[in-house]
């Protein structure tokens, strides 16, 4: 055979005919399981907005490097529907405006299949229209009430972390019941503050309790000596949920100001101290106190398996600072949500089927149809419930005590703590 | 071709070349140059009041975030639509600009400006505190269903790139009228020397008041626009930083030039975006930039070309 094919010359019609079957071959590619499979292999890729500069920065470092850990989970175990997955990080300098350029550079420039990863509300919610304009999926790590609100879009989920409207409502029986029941609540005055306002005053009425007094500190006040007089002596408890550079100051005030004699509890949401360390000079007044942590910086000695591998995978010790750089604190509290949020894309796109952007809108229907996300190294924070109307998780919170310099924790609420009523169905609400 | 057709045939070049970006550029570029334009109607504004008038406001964000507001706030609370929110929002910064000026024109130079940081700082708390209303530093989300004007869709990419084509176009034609009118020559001789202005018999105080109102309605206008095509209203975009972006993009693009504005918000813009896509040290680029701007053409790209090549660029 191989004799009578030496020599033999194509004629022309030799030629087109074997072209013909060619072009009919790569039409057909179910003969040809290897042209499949390099379709198939292409890289999923996702876009990521990430806080890499601005006031979100010290967040992003930690989400950055929660992603990329994730990230190599999932490869590992055969990425997504046996495609491999890439992650495209974008800096939004934590500006609304900068974000929805971000994501439109993400979606149209990379080409990628949908964009998460934010946190910060005001990127969120600035970025939110052009994800429903370019019917692109977005799913945040936002823990704003704003998705749950029905302020967004029918695009927007949010099922990697609980909102603080849940949260705040979570911890009110815990406040009432072993710290007090007259609060006095310090918070800055702005939306993140008014949302603890509200929501928290709201949640410790219901729970037999009541907010005495409401001290809203200005945004550019550097120092806060002068509003503790405001505190009225009859306070059992003081809820703080400041935030930012000028953190620390008001702690080691408000530690000045009460001095070494008796003093209100204090509860306050570890927001205000995320990626600081709780042993640092001046914050010794916090021993004894209370916090929020959506999941507990400090590794417990209940601490789960799935909570052990994710804590290994990210790099971060038992004390919540980065393995190879113990004065780097992570912002352990709220980075999880990246993590699984990354795993409900996983199991959105393999339950959707999802080839490709056609069928983004296959996505958001499959990830509005979950229920429910067990305890597992997808979810080490741990089960969670997800409202497919209201495209919002509903998780555990944690309330933490500092004892020793590290953060025990003393309490777990339950799903049903957490759960309120509808406020919207995204369902209902066209593509 | 008399210096007057000359100078008209550039514009309207430019803007031929704006409108044919309409169908020529990919999707992203898309969106990137409707916002420059929206962002260039403002910086022309603020031009009008600096470049031409001599006025260094640092506080024309309180316009912007007025017309940003103004309109946002009317479809938020009150259901409004889309063109009535923008004549709103156009309006809001008018009146806004003619408040502040009333009082801070009687000031001048660092006075001035200090005053209308000011006034700008307690406008941007006013949101910030006031979450009831304007939901503070989160902002608020215009909703798609009110973005409709004159039945096009602004959500819809090519029908917000005409729309802020049209606003920019507008704002630009009237501009170049109004710079080189009796009016705007007016406006130059206070830039260039107040005193003898006041001796010809010009009242500085009225015709700097109404250089500002002009301004204000430009920043309303863009402010407004801002709001209705990128479906977004928040507290940073009436910040101390997006006083200071109008005042970078003139300098950057020209001082007392009828384009350079649109140069420099384009060119500021793009540098952004792509260092951004390199180092975490955008700004730094940014601003080596312009101390090279500051160093080699100190009247910015325009302002330059003006001074070596194009003495009749207005």
């Amino acid at each position: 055979m191989t004799s009578r094919l030496i020599g033999k010359t194509p004629n022309r019609r030799s030629v087109l005919g074997g072209m013909a079957a060619g072009a009919g071959a790569l039409a057909l590619p179910t003969f040809f399981p290897g042209y499949t499979h390099a379709q198939s292999a292409e890289p999923i890729r996702l876009g990521f907005q990430l806080h890499r500069t601005g006031i979100g920065a010290s967040y992003g470092r930690w989400y950055e490097r929660t992603a990329t850990a994730a990230l190599n989970v999932l490869n590992e175990a055969g990425g997504i529907n046996g495609r491999p997955v890439e992650i495209l990080f974008e800096d939004d300098g934590t500006d609304p405006a900068r974000g929805a350029e971000v994501f439109g550079k993400l979606a149209t420039q990379s080409n990628c299949d949908l964009v998460f990863g934010a946190l910060f509300s005001h990127v969120v919610i600035g970025t939110a229209p052009r994800a429903a304009e370019m019917k692109v999926p977005y799913l945040v790590c936002s823990e704003g009430h704003h998705v749950a609100s029905g302020m967004l879009n029918r695009w927007t989920l949010q099922p990697g972390i609980t909102d603080v409207k849940s949260q705040v409502q979570g911890m009110a029986p815990f406040v009432t019941q072993n710290l007090g029941k007259k609060v006095t609540m310090i918070f800055p005055d702005f939306a993140f503050g008014h949302d603890h306002r509200d929501y928290f005053t709201a949640a410790c009425a219901a729970q037999g309790g009541e907010v005495i007094a409401q001290i809203a500190i200005p945004p550019t006040e550097t120092s806060f000596t002068r509003y503790f007089p405001q505190i009225p002596a009859e306070t059992e408890v003081i809820y703080h949920v400041m935030v930012g550079p000028a953190v620390l100051t008001f702690v080691k005030e408000l530690g000045e100001f009460y001095g070494s004699g008796a003093r209100p509890q204090l509860f306050g949401f570890i927001d205000s101290l995320e990626a600081v360390d709780i042993a640092s000079p001046g914050l010794e007044f916090l021993e004894g106190s209370h916090f929020w942590e959506a999941h507990p910086r400090y590794k417990q000695a209940d601490a789960s398996e799935h909570e052990v591998f994710y804590r290994n995978a990210v790099g971060v010790d038992d004390n919540g600072a980065s393995v190879t750089d113990p004065a780097d604190v992570a912002t352990y509290a709220h980075m999880f949500s990246v993590w699984e949020t990354l795993f409900v894309i996983k199991a959105g796109m393999e339950a959707a089927g999802y080839q490709g952007p056609a069928d983004r809108q296959k996505l958001v229907e499959a990830i509005e149809a979950m229920t429910a996300f067990a305890e597992s190294r997808e979810h080490p924070q741990g089960d969670k419930t997800f409202n497919g109307k209201t495209h919002q998780a509903f998780g555990h919170q944690n309330i933490s005590q500092v004892q020793g310099g590290k953060l025990i924790r003393v309490h777990r609420t339950s799903l049903e703590d957490g759960y309120y009523p509808d406020e919207v169905d995204y369902t209902t609400q066209s593509f | 071709m008399s210096a007057g057709a000359r100078i008209w045939a550039l514009h309207l070049a430019a803007l031929a070349l704006l409108a044919a970006g309409g169908v020529l550029l990919p999707a992203y570029h898309l969106t990137n140059f409707a916002k420059v334009m929206v962002l260039a109607t403002y910086a022309m504004g603020y031009n009008i009041a600096f470049g031409y008038t001599g006025l260094l406001s640092l506080g024309h964000a309180l316009f912007f975030g007025a017309g940003l507001y103004g309109a946002g706030m009317l479809v938020q609370h009150a259901g409004a639509a889309a063109g009535p929110a923008a004549i709103a929002g156009l309006l809001a910064g008018g009146a806004m600009a003619g408040v502040v000026g009333l009082l801070a024109l009687r000031t001048q130079g660092v006075a001035f400006m200090i005053v209308t940081l000011m006034f700008a700082q307690a406008g941007y708390l006013t949101i910030l505190y006031n979450t009831a209303w304007t939901r503070g530093d989160e902002g608020i989300v215009i909703a798609r269903e009110a973005r409709v004007l004159l039945g096009f869709d602004l959500s819809a990419d090519l029908p917000r790139y005409f729309a802020a084509f049209a606003l920019f176009a507008a704002g630009l034609v009237l501009k170049l009228w109004l710079v080189r009118s009796p009016s705007g020559r007016v406006m130059i001789a206070l830039r260039e020397n107040e005193e003898r202005s006041r001796m010809l018999g010009y009242d500085p105080y009225a015709r700097k008041l109404a250089a500002l109102v002009i301004s204000g309605l430009y920043a309303g206008a863009a402010g407004a626009a801002y709001g209705l095509l990128f479906g977004y209203v928040g507290a940073s975009l009436a910040s101390t930083q997006y006083s200071i972006l109008p005042l970078l993009w003139v300098l950057l693009g020209g001082a007392g030039t009828v384009l350079g504005p649109f140069v420099g918000a384009l060119l500021m813009f793009y540098l952004i975006d792509y260092s951004s896509a390199v180092t975490t040290a955008s700004l730094l680029v940014v601003g080596v930039a312009l101390v090279l701007l500051v160093l080699f053409a100190p009247k910015g790209i325009l302002g330059t070309l003006r001074e070596r090549w194009l003495k009749w660029l207005p």
